[in-house]
């Protein structure tokens, strides 16, 4: 089912609050992978606001939809995200980063409320995600696992390995998302380490693609029905995605990948944030 | 290669540059003597520093993407095809992420391929587990060829990358992220892979130390020396393998008590380094390993972290005072031996 307007204008108000807080939380951990956690809003929004199914209050629920964060230096925006869903109070987070906080900039699962898997090493969260759904697979149990991937993490072997065995093992269950907002740590994806063509990549790796607006939640509720439709077979959502999307001094900029605000730039940061549409 | 007459790097550097861009630098300075030298890393080109050099001589230089294992195999590939490829990247991922290639495409094949692993111990505490390396040393110590470096800091990083490419053969040298306060003034103090350095001379104890840890003794020596009037011994070694046996020796016979102190696990890395060494030599001491006590470390600024451990002046200062009122058998025959 399409989203309805409502749906739609409350996923956006609470995209919106996202990133709010996810500024704070960059200004209070003293620095953030700031960036990724942006461009990777919208479908951090999507995934625990509508589609996937989550208790806030029993995270162990063991019928859960789980959601790993491959690209774990977003923990920043994984932490905003759960403690807007209800996991733990938002005033936790004033302690990112603090010592013997249990926020680090990337989460540890055995410590954070919500947390799957504990990742920061890029290339991991997929192959758990095979690893989850064959679980699943063999106890008959029908929760799926979406995997949040950076493109620059495309990089790793493990990914690909993992993306032979998904396909290999028809795990219609898992669905990837890959956050292409083209810019990794030393430059543009395209010039550090040539991606494209990336959705033909996952097409011969055996994986029903599509390729959407990462930023559209019409698109993004699309896509994943989609997803939910496919029997066979994984899927990978190509969200193409503006890194640092809704702070106007960052979108785009390589240089925000990982970075630290004063209250000062904060405040311009929410003010753009605020002028979103 | 020819004798190296660069630059000499002194503590005025040190304290307007970090740990890592010096070792950048002095990375450039090498290349103009070593035209095979060649740069490689996987997207950490800014957080490792060597974009430094990147900068300088983008045509020798390598960046494979976030791919670590093809990084340590392109490298194998590299050595074996006459290049120097120097590799940087976090010391998570060279001794883990990549530690097959590691082990089997340069150490077993004995190549010649220098490899700066940054972020070590909890130099990124704030980062979280996934980014602390506090297992590497002794994984590392554990391949047979690897020569295994812990720089004090940004100068001893110096004399380390210099030393490393006058030998042939994989080198894994150690660093912080880069932010680590400096012991040495300059460069001349003597530095050869394999040769502790002594710090301060003493007779009642000896610290062992590599690494951060060796600013921090060298501060825990002196406030010993004015508060309990002891007299404390500051063994920086530097280099993990080779081991210096013959400072180790030395120390536990003159001394009797031991300290070792590393931003890593007890388990495997300088201090069962030292104490393989004293135990094959069959003579009794005192001693105790300080470190993390194998655990994953809490998350923190690092600062924070070396505190909680003990890792700096004042928590070495603690378990020295402790290790001071440990028995030991007592044992006269030393002569001949040492
Ligand atoms: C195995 C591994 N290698 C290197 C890093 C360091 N690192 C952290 S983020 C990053 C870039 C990630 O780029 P991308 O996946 O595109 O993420 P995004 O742009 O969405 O933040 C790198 C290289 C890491 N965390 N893990």
């Amino acid at each position: 089912m399409p989203l309805t307007e409502q749906e739609k204008s409350e996923l956006k108000a609470r995209a919106r609050q996202l990133r709010q807080d996810i500024v704070d939380v960059t200004v209070w951990s003293g620095g953030a992978h700031i960036g990724g956690a942006l461009s990777s809003a919208d479908l951090m929004v999507a995934l625990y606001f509508k589609y996937a199914r989550v208790r806030p209050q029993e995270p162990e629920w063991p019928d859960r939809d789980r959601i790993i964060l491959s690209k774990g230096h977003s923990g920043v925006g994984l932490a905003a995200v759960l403690a807007l869903k209800g996991y733990f109070p938002r005033d936790l987070l004033r302690q990112f980063n603090h010592f013997k906080s249990p926020f680090g900039m990337h989460l540890d699962g055995n410590k954070v409320k919500g947390v799957d898997a504990s990742t920061g090493s890029l290339g991991h969260g997929l192959p758990i995600s095979v690893g989850l759904a064959l679980g699943a697979r063999f106890q008959k149990q029908t929760w799926r696992v979406y995997c949040l991937l950076g493109d620059g993490e495309c990089n790793e072997g493990a990914i690909w390995e993992s993306a032979m065995s998904a396909a290999h093992f028809k795990l219609d269950r898992v669905t990837a998302i890959v956050d292409r907002n083209r810019l990794m740590i030393d430059g543009a994806t395209e010039q550090v380490m040539a991606l494209e063509p990336f959705a033909e990549k996952w097409r011969a790796f055996g994986w029903h693609v599509i390729e959407i607006d990462g930023h559209d939640f019409d698109a993004i509720g699309r896509a994943i029905e989609k997803a939910h439709a496919t029997a066979g077979q994984p899927t990978v959502i190509v969200a193409n995605t503006i890194k640092g999307r809704g702070v106007d001094f960052m979108e785009n900029q390589v240089k925000w990948h990982y970075g630290s605000m004063d209250s000062a730039l904060a405040d311009k940061a929410k003010q753009s944030i605020a002028r979103m549409s | 290669m020819p004798e190296v007459t660069g630059t000499t790097w002194t503590v005025y550097d040190a304290n307007t540059m970090t740990q890592t861009e010096i070792y950048g630098r002095v990375l450039c300075e090498l290349a103009e003597q070593e035209p095979l030298l060649i740069g490689m890393t996987g997207d950490l080109s800014k957080s490792t520093k060597i974009g430094i050099f990147e900068e300088k001589y983008p045509q020798r230089f390598i960046n494979v993407g976030i791919a670590e294992q093809n990084l340590m195999g392109v490298a194998a590939g590299l050595a074996k095809a006459g290049m120097r490829p120097v590799v940087s990247t976090m010391s998570i991922f060279a001794s883990m992420r990549a530690g097959e290639q590691l082990r089997t495409d340069i150490c077993y094949q004995n190549l010649d391929v220098k490899i700066i692993a940054t972020h070590g111990g909890v130099s990124f505490g704030h980062a979280g587990t996934t980014h602390h390396a506090t297992e590497d040393l002794s994984i590392t110590r554990a391949l047979a060829n690897l020569t295994v470096i812990v720089p004090a800091d940004g100068i001893e990083t110096a004399n380390a990358l210099r030393a490393a490419m006058k030998i042939r053969g994989p080198v894994y040298i150690r660093l912080g992220r880069g932010f680590e306060p400096t012991h040495y003034q300059s460069e001349d103090y003597g530095f050869e892979i394999g040769k502790a350095v002594p710090i301060s001379d003493g007779t009642d104890l000896t610290i062992i130390c590599c690494g951060i840890a060796v600013y921090h003794a060298a501060e825990a020596a002196r406030v010993l020396k004015e508060s309990d009037g002891l007299s404390v011994r500051v063994l920086n070694v530097h280099t993990i393998k080779p081991i210096d046996e013959d400072a180790i020796l030395r120390a536990v016979r003159e001394t009797r008590r031991i300290l070792t102190v590393e931003e890593h696990n007890v388990i495997g890395g300088l201090g069962t380094a030292v104490a393989d060494v004293i135990a094959a030599s069959g003579k009794g001491c005192a001693f105790t390993k300080v470190g993390l006590p194998d655990c994953f470390s809490e998350i923190g600024y690092p600062e924070d972290l070396y505190a909680y451990y003990k890792l700096d002046a004042n928590g070495i200062i603690e378990k020295v005072r402790e290790l001071m009122g440990k028995e030991f058998e007592p044992d006269e025959d030393w002569e001949d031996e040492v």
